[in-house]
């Protein structure tokens, strides 16, 4: 019988498919791990986005590390509430984002009013650290990342969006 | 269309029964439950919507557009699949996501006839966006708090992405509108075309009321006036004069759409219906 904490240790060994440079721990995919007592172990895991391509891969992951590590049967419940925010990334996760090249999400808003104007400070370059950059489009190579360029070092970067 | 006319006044909750698996008619599918029907209009209207965006995959007027429309489609499919899903669980006949978008025919879709439009240039496709997600982000907010569980589950975390897609779709109404003369006189024209059919996005009947018993309220009233509001405002820093309400074009919540769904449809369900059950 493994702890939760024993459980996340395993899945936090799991890399995002998309941004490899973190697990699904990390990235606050994983809400929950248990192991019954026929030695089942049973995981909640949440979508990023709705349409998130990545979330089968995940699944297929998370079962066969935790079968690696000896569960008997592996059962994947997914849920959609409350809602994934990047705010579940700690800073420690954020650190290794920017090193990887993609700068790490900022607060997520409230969900309050809708804004038409945006009015976000410009994001920090991950490469040079330089806040003089662009951005040029809210959808990036994945659902979950935009695209900006750096004024200073001439260098298109990702940023993680927050959500 | 006057006889059509009359079934759609005729057609009360409490008949509401029979499940929208049986093909009725030539031209209408008889409505099921009333909460699986509202799921099916909520998740038709992102599954339609979502393949006309993907319609601009590789077909982007510059990369970052391509990647847009690629990605707001993703979004869009996404909660289409959880809200089918969702309609086809409360049905408990079965019925998965994939069976609801890939072996239905037309006449059983819930869709607002505004989505399933063809995508015309561009402008044509950011002004029916900008008009769809203003509603769709007011409605999200709105059901993120409602009495259904499942519904505010999905409320919640669609309110993030159309969010995106609302300030995406927006910033494009007022870069073409406020752009050249030629972009303009285009957007407008789009704008004029697409206006009669924005109403249908607030038509409310038995199904709403129903829903509204088991928690799944909406203030209509409150809504539209917020849409107004969000909806002058781009449109006057856009520079584009808002058209006149005239006769509305309706009918795709009772399964009455334009031809133009039919070809969509073939499209979107041919791999499905050439190859039922196939899985990689």
């Amino acid at each position: 019988m493994k702890t939760r904490e024993e459980l996340f240790a395993i899945l936090d060994t799991v890399p995002d498919p998309e941004v490899p440079a973190i697990s699904v721990v990390e990235l606050g995919i994983v809400r929950d791990a248990s192991q019954r007592a026929d030695g089942t172990v049973e995981v909640t895991i949440t979508p990023t986005y709705s349409g998130c391509p990545a979330m089968f891969e995940i699944e297929k992951d998370v079962r066969s590390a935790l079968e690696a590590a000896g569960a008997s049967a592996v059962e994947v419940h997914t849920v959609l509430s409350p809602a994934w925010t990047t705010d579940w990334i700690p800073e420690s996760a954020r650190e290794k984002l920017r090193k990887y090249g993609i700068a790490p999400p900022g607060r997520a808003d409230d969900g309050g009013l809708v804004t038409l104007v945006r009015a976000k400070p410009p994001v920090q370059c991950p490469w040079c650290g330089s806040r003089n950059t662009t951005l040029k489009s809210e959808f990036g190579s994945t659902a979950c990342k935009a695209i900006h360029v750096c004024n200073e070092c001439r260098q298109p970067f990702d940023e993680f969006k927050a959500i | 269309m006057a006889a059509h006319e009359e079934e759609e006044g005729g057609v009360a909750a409490g008949e509401a029964k029979s499940g929208v698996g049986t093909v009725a008619g030539p031209r209408q599918a008889p409505l099921a439950a009333p909460l699986v029907e509202y799921l099916l209009r909520l998740g038709d209207d992102r599954l339609i919507l979502g393949h006309r965006m993907s319609e601009w995959t590789g077909h982007g007027p510059i990369l970052e557009e391509d990647i847009a429309t690629a990605n707001i489609a993703l979004d869009l499919i996404g909660q289409a699949a959880q809200l089918l899903k969702l309609a086809g669980e409360v049905e408990g006949k079965g019925r998965t996501e994939d069976t609801l978008a890939y072996f239905r025919d037309g006449v059983q879709f819930r869709n607002c006839l505004l989505v399933e439009l063809p995508k015309g240039d561009f402008g044509d496709t950011m002004v029916r966006q900008f008009l769809f997600d203003a509603h769709s982000v007011l409605l999200w907010e709105a059901l993120a708090g409602c009495g259904h569980a499942g519904i505010a589950g999905i409320a919640a975390k669609a309110l993030k992405e159309d969010k995106y897609h609302l300030r995406h779709s927006s910033e494009w109404v007022v870069r073409l509108g406020d752009g050249t003369e030629e972009s303009r006189a285009r957007v407008q024209r789009s704008l004029d075309r697409l206006w009669k059919y924005t109403a249908e996005l607030f038509a409310a009947d038995e199904i709403d009321d129903a829903v509204a018993a088991l928690g799944v309220r909406v203030d209509a009233a409150g809504l539209r006036a917020r849409w107004d509001a969000m909806v002058n405002e781009v449109l006057a820093r856009a520079t584009l004069t808002r058209p006149a309400e005239g006769a509305a074009q309706r009918g795709g919540r009772r399964g009455r759409h334009t031809e133009h769904l039919g070809h969509l449809l073939a499209t979107m369900q041919s791999v499905a219906r050439a190859h039922p059950g196939a899985t990689w």
